[in-house]
């Protein structure tokens, strides 16, 4: 199978090439393209890449395959290329590649941080722990299992515009996390915090990051869920 | 909390809610047009003047010309800070985007202003 990869090396190289690499796959398996990737490297020592899990739990090889973003883990050849086709392996888009599909991901941690993603409570500690009905911890569900891949903010037009002002579908998933959390109660300030024309509202809802989550999660309507409170809270 | 001074309101969540409602009244002023287009097919020029005459004609006219400057405002100017950025233009960005500012609203408000004298004037 041909294998076509995006090398680049920013302190050597004046600009990016792609690669191409022909890899041998056993005809009767379905690898995943990681599996494909690590091949490839056996025959060029030199290609760059993340992984660590190889399940889809570590968030590490968020990649572009044949246009798009995914786990390299846990995408099988056959959905990211087709039958006989060539597969395609390039960065994620919109963020500074710092070698080959090595993507320098600190603006996007920048956004992460930003909404405090911790919990803040300032009542003092019960003995034991904070509780939570069962009802109000189903509200986390689809919000908690983000793995910070940042396959959806790569994909997101108005993330690439705006990289260090607009937070992004993976930031505003987990803002809404602490937002529908309630163990928490700094919710008014961290409303306080996204009232403004960037943060939340460059989201223009075409919905690119619910399509490539390889969670299945679905950062737009937890930018809507935001935008409700925010006009609640607002008007 | 990410600040800027030329947005329409300074505000994301009064923009974008300015946004939707100005699309509502022009929406709803459209139909109205259309409208009376349907009502009177074959309306013709003293027809046209005494539908605008009317005092409820002209805060509506007024009031959609008010909407249309808002959401154009709104509009462009998001258009402007999503393509006019130190990413495609480098350093000389911040002038490229201001001067595309200030144009765009120069001629909002000389449409605003050409429009009231339009509808509201003699
Ligand atoms: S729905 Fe919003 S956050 Fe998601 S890709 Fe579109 S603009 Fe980006
Ligand atoms: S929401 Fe999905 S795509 Fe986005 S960072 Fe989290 S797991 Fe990855
Ligand atoms: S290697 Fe951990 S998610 Fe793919």
């Amino acid at each position: 199978m041909l294998v076509s990869i995006y090398r680049y090396n920013p302190e050597t190289d004046a600009k990016p090439s792609m690669q191409e690499i022909e890899v041998e796959i056993p005809a009767d398996k379905d690898l995943m393209v990681l599996d494909v990737l690590e091949l490839a490297k056996q025959k060029d020592p030199t290609i760059s890449y993340r992984r660590s899990c190889r399940e889809g739990v570590c968030g590490s090889d968020g990649m572009n395959m044949n246009g798009t973003n995914g786990l390299a883990c846990i995408t099988p050849v056959s959905e990211a290329a087709g039958p006989g086709k060539k597969l395609v392996l390039r960065p994620l888009p919109g963020l500074p590649v710092v070698r080959d599909l090595v993507v320098d991901m600190s603006v996007f941690y920048k956004q992460y941080e930003k909404i405090k993603p911790f919990l803040i409570n300032d009542n003092p500690a019960p003995a034991i722990e904070r509780l939570q009905s069962p009802e109000d911890r189903e509200k986390l569900d689809g919000l908690y299992e983000c793995i910070l891949c940042a396959c959806c903010s790569t994909n997101c037009p108005s993330y690439w515009w705006n990289p260090e002002k607009f937070i992004g579908p993976a930031g505003l998933l987990q803002a809404y996390r602490f937002l529908a959390d309630s163990r928490d109660t700094a919710t008014a300030e961290r409303l306080a915090e996204l009232d403004d024309p960037f943060s939340v509202f460059r989201c223009r809802g075409i919905m690119n990051c619910v399509a490539v989550c390889p969670k299945g999660l679905n950062p737009t309507r937890a930018i809507g869920h935001i935008r409700s409170m925010l006009l609640a809270q607002g008007t | 909390m990410v600040t800027n001074a030329t947005s329409f309101s300074r505000s994301g969540l009064t923009d974008w809610l300015v946004q939707r409602l100005s699309a509502v009244v022009l929406g709803a002023y459209m139909l109205c047009i259309l409208g009376s287009f349907v009502v009177h097919p074959d309306m013709d020029y003293e027809q046209w003047r005494a539908l605008f005459a009317a005092d409820s004609m002209r805060i509506f006219s007024l009031l959609s010309l008010a909407a249309l400057c808002a959401h154009a405002w709104i509009g462009m100017w998001t258009v402007g800070t999503d393509y006019l950025t130190s990413l495609q233009f480098g350093k000389g960005a911040t002038s490229i985007r201001l001067a595309y500012q200030a144009i765009c609203i120069l001629l909002i408000a000389v449409y605003l202003i050409w429009g009231i004298r339009i509808f509201w004037g003699t």
